[in-house]
């Protein structure tokens, strides 16, 4: 379960408020839609639950851990244990191979490493081809020479290796097409109820929002209206 | 540790700039091999050229011209020593030995030594090595040489081929003493000293080469043939220069000023050991400013690794994201960073070691050959990779620069680095 209580957080102690949310939960295996337009503090959320940032005020617990009482290097463990990400673009680490790329959190979680199983590339192998994605074909280039569409679904494989309890996704369709939007969302979706994890999924794009057990638009749970 | 593997990755994938990278730094530690290797072995051998000769006698000149010409065979005399003066103090009886020198002919570029058998005998080089025979044996007769190992293996002679001594300095065949050819009688051991770039013939071979000669050229009309020249008396009247042993050290002072203040003829007489200390110490201005060249060459290699890795900070803001977002550290992104200046330093190094011993054994033989310093092809020494720890020290540190930039720039980034 994720409970934020009476978050406020700022840059900097004389800029405005960015956020300033009295209580967001979400269940466990709850699939949550934010919608919000871009600059509307949903980055600093995301920042936020993956304890990159601390709020000025407030508590932010994750799985029953208090972000804010670990120290910055627990917290990057915290993460790299329990969280998986997928962002808009340009989500490879350009100097890996595919698999490798997919395996990027677990050379820093041993604990998403023993949850992919004994072999954790043939785990890779098993994510990428239920992408969708041809691994015989793909392994062997630079990332950087597959498709936007292609690369995202390389992103949710590696959101999900290990099967952690979160996956918070932020834009990951608005460099897709129309049909590649649809595919991927769908794909995203099965792999996250496999995986049994919960999922919090960022947009400005309400078209997507029927697929999501539960929606809420950001501005109506931060009373802060941050510019933009 | 996670780092070390991406480091790698990393480094490889952007293989044409960190190649030009690691080139810089190979060139560079070469450069800083090469120098040290060449220092410490002139110093050696420096040291090691002459041992156990107590006084070094010649011509009134200065000390440094007279250890020049009569051990390095360097420059020449400007005056010589009577034959007169030179038996006067043989016999003074606090000496053990003496070895006459005459220096002034050549063969080929290598110069040659007038001297008499007791130069096998009492001649110390090194931790007082005695002069051994590779082959063949001290010259007998009037026309035998023995050649120093250089010449020998340069020249590809053996014992009992013939070779013509040319008068002076200059090139083969401009001054021959064509008409009294000598005969191969030894080879010496090598020695890394100047004497396997030397031609030694006796005193009396010397002698015999000039009967017909005056002032430099032969006398017209005066041809002595090499069979006449056996029948004359072969005594020199001058020779350049001789060494000096003594039967108890004790005496070389006393001896010195004695040889100094001879009334005959002008003299001046040298401990090898302060001459060559002399001479060593007004290299070592050089010395110390090639090291400092070099390793400001070092430095230079260091300065052009961190500006790659800054310029490439820039672009690399989304990768520090991602690997933030998997769970790194902050400090993860420091020591990547780190690792890939350790990493290029440690190629570098690789690649200077190879230039250093392909350089080193292109130049080997030439170096041997003009200067007589032997530069030996062996693993680094204790020294040298002391040097090379602290050249990836400085690289580390040098990458520690890029790598707190990276760092502040991923604690401000986040996990949302746009571009």
């Amino acid at each position: 379960m994720i409970r934020l209580a009476d978050i406020r957080f700022r840059w900097r102690s004389r800029d405005p408020l960015v956020l300033d949310i009295p209580e967001l939960v979400v269940d466990d295996g709850e699939k949550l839609f934010v919608r919000g337009p871009s600059g509307g503090g949903k980055t600093t959320l995301l920042n936020l639950l993956g304890g990159v940032i601390e709020p000025e005020a407030g508590t932010v617990s994750i799985l029953g851990t208090e972000i804010a009482d670990l120290r910055g290097g627990a917290r990057d463990a915290f993460r790299a244990d329990h969280i998986g990400f997928v962002f808009q673009m340009f989500n490879l680490v350009p100097y890996l191979p595919l698999i490798d790329n997919v395996l990027l959190p677990c050379r820093f979680s041993a604990r998403r490493r023993g949850r992919a199983g004994a072999r954790p590339d043939i785990e890779a192998r098993r994510l990428l081809a239920h992408m969708g994605l041809d691994v015989e074909r793909l392994a062997g280039r630079p990332v950087s020479h597959l498709s936007q569409g292609e690369q995202q679904r390389v992103a949710v494989a590696r959101a999900l290796i290990g099967t952690p309890e979160l996956v918070i996704a932020d834009e990951p369709t608005s460099a897709l097409d129309e049909n590649a939007r649809a595919a991927f969302l769908s794909l995203l979706m099965e792999e996250v109820d496999k995986a049994g994890s919960t999922l919090i999924f960022v947009s400005h794009d309400a078209r997507l929002q029927p697929a999501f057990g539960r929606s809420l638009a950001l501005g109506e749970i931060n009373r802060a209206s941050p510019g933009g | 540790m996670p780092i070390v593997s991406l480091a790698l990755k990393s480094v490889l994938n952007r293989a044409a700039t960190a190649g030009l990278v690691v080139f810089a730094i190979g060139v560079s530690v070469a450069l800083l091999l090469g120098v040290e290797r060449v220092r410490t072995e002139a110093r050696a051998s420096f040291a090691n050229t002459i041992s156990g000769t107590d006084l070094i006698v010649g011509a009134r000149s200065g000390a440094l011209p007279l250890l020049l010409y009569s051990v390095f065979r360097i420059g020449n005399a400007t005056n010589n020593i009577s034959w007169k003066s030179y038996r006067t103090i043989a016999r003074s009886p606090e000496i053990a030995w003496t070895i006459p020198l005459s220096l002034g002919d050549s063969h080929r570029g290598f110069r040659v030594l007038g001297t008499d058998r007791g130069y096998f005998e009492h001649y110390r080089f090194g931790r007082r090595n005695r002069l051994s025979f590779a082959a063949g044996a001290p010259f007998d007769d009037v026309f035998d040489a023995v050649l120093g190992a250089e010449v020998a293996d340069r020249l590809g002679y053996r014992p009992g081929d013939p070779i013509v001594v040319s008068h002076g300095l200059g090139a083969s065949g401009i001054s021959d003493h064509a008409d009294k050819p000598f005969r191969v009688a030894g080879i010496l051991a090598r020695t890394g000293t100047p004497v396997d770039r030397t031609v030694h013939v006796s005193l009396q071979g010397i002698e015999a080469i000039h009967v017909d000669w005056r002032h430099g050229a032969p006398i017209p009309g005066l041809a002595v043939t090499a069979e006449a020249v056996r029948g004359m008396d072969l005594t020199p009247k001058t020779i350049t220069a001789f060494l000096v042993g003594l039967k108890s050290r004790l005496a070389v002072f006393g001896l010195q000023r004695r040889i100094n203040e001879y009334r005959a003829e002008p003299l001046l007489a040298i401990l090898p050991g302060v001459a060559l200390q002399e001479l060593w110490d007004l290299m070592g201005t050089a010395e110390a400013a090639l090291s400092a060249i070099s390793v400001f060459v070092v430095a230079t290699g260091l300065l052009c690794m961190m500006a790659t890795m800054l310029a490439g900070l820039g672009e690399r803001r989304r990768e520090m994201a991602i690997l933030r977002s998997v769970g790194a550290r902050p400090a993860h992104v420091f020591g990547l960073l780190v690792a890939e200046a350790m990493a290029l330093t440690i190629a570098g190094i690789a690649v200077g070691l190879g230039i250093f011993y392909a350089a080193l054994a292109l130049a080997q033989p030439t170096v041997s050959a003009s200067y007589g310093l032997y530069l030996p092809i062996a693993p680094p020494t204790g020294r040298e990779l002391a040097f090379l720890g602290l050249v990836i020290f400085a690289g580390a540190l040098s990458g520690a620069i890029p790598a707190w930039r990276a760092y502040a720039q991923s604690l401000a980034d986040g996990m949302t680095a746009r571009t």
